[in-house]
């Protein structure tokens, strides 16, 4: 049972963020479409914007990390 | 299985101040860092040379990114010294953690009964009853990543909100720092404040997470790779465990700058 929650507390907590970092890679691309000139200013903020919404799943993990072993 | 542990294993007691794998790593941290910045500050030349110009390089680039995040020259000089050796640490730490020999290097620790000291006549019972039962041996790594443990990442994230209020409060003063918290001017203010005091603990709680989660996922990640396929197959993780080592060092710079700087901006007025 314990492995179960552990699989969906990771599973569905990483749907959302899935989302986001396609959607903000998405735009971002899209930005440097328009404006390849911006692309080293796009890209660091990208990453950084990446890297907070990856930790909603860092979050879900530590959950399922804990569900499981602690 | 792999064995993974959330909490740190404890080598030895010093004084009864239980010390970690995760601690010693950190004072091996801290001891390179010392040797360098003394081997660099000692010989600072006009003309710089290959160590010096490197740190240069790193500060001054360091300097500039700040400084489009926090969108003023004043906040970031302000700030600099804490932001960049919080920085440098982490990064170190999160570099230095994915080493070969962290984590691999250790000793096989047999688990004992559990011993209690107010009655001795019970530990031989406790023992014997151990004998019986199949003795827990659990491998102790000597050296584990120092960001791994909650603990460390904590007092990181402590050290920095409780830094912000002071500075808020040395700044701004303590009628308006308190002010921001608890408002009873008019019922909105009173919700925002009470919004504001809420997510200064979810502040804690984001920003100790978010790091220890991160390095200890890459940990984990890399055992089970390892575990896995144990050749060729963990480089391109490696190299990303380096990636987000970096970038999570570097989050954790700018959310600094950024709440120190929020800290030292009063709420405008704006009616």
């Amino acid at each position: 049972m314990e492995s179960i929650a552990a699989a969906i507390a990771i599973g569905i907590g990483a749907l959302g963020p899935g989302i986001g970092i396609g959607m903000l890679a998405g735009r971002a691309m899209e930005a440097i479409g328009r404006n390849p000139e911006a692309a080293p200013k796009i890209q660091a903020a990208m990453i950084l914007a990446i890297a907070f919404t990856e930790a909603i799943a860092i979050y879900a993990l530590v959950v399922a990390l804990i569900i499981k072993f602690v | 299985m792999v064995h993974v542990s959330i909490a740190p294993e404890i080598l030895f007691t010093f004084l009864g101040i239980p010390v970690t794998n995760t601690l010693l790593t950190s004072w091996v941290v801290m001891v390179f860092l010392i040797i360098i910045s003394i081997i660099i500050s000692r010989n600072i030349k006009e003309i710089p040379g290959k160590l010096q110009s490197i740190t240069e390089v790193i500060i001054t680039k360091l300097a500039d990114f700040l400084e489009t995040i926090a969108g003023s020259k004043e906040v970031v000089r302000k700030f600099f010294p804490v932001a960049a050796t919080i920085f440098i640490f982490i990064l170190c730490a999160n570099w230095i953690g994915i080493l070969p020999g962290v984590g691999s290097i250790g000793f096989t620790h047999v688990e004992e009964a559990p011993i209690h000291a107010e009655n001795k006549g019970e530990i031989v019972t406790e023992v014997t009853k151990g004998e019986t039962e199949e003795p827990q041996e659990s491998f102790v790594p000597l050296l584990r990543s120092v960001n791994s443990d909650l603990n460390m990442t904590l007092a990181l994230a402590l050290i920095i909100v409780t830094m912000s209020h002071i500075v808020g409060l040395v700044t701004i003063g303590v009628r308006d720092h308190i002010g921001k918290f608890f408002s009873f001017k008019s019922p909105i203010k009173f919700f925002v404040g009470l919004l504001e005091f809420v997510s200064e603990i979810a502040k804690i709680i984001s920003f100790s997470f978010r790091l220890f989660g991160n390095v200890f996922a890459g940990e984990v990640l890399l055992v089970i790779i390892a575990f896995l396929v144990p050749y060729i197959a963990p480089i391109p993780f490696l190299g990303l465990e380096i990636f987000v080592g970096f970038i999570q060092a570097l989050i954790f710079t700018v959310l600094t700058i950024m709440f120190l700087g929020a800290a030292t901006t009063a709420h405008e007025e704006s009616h």
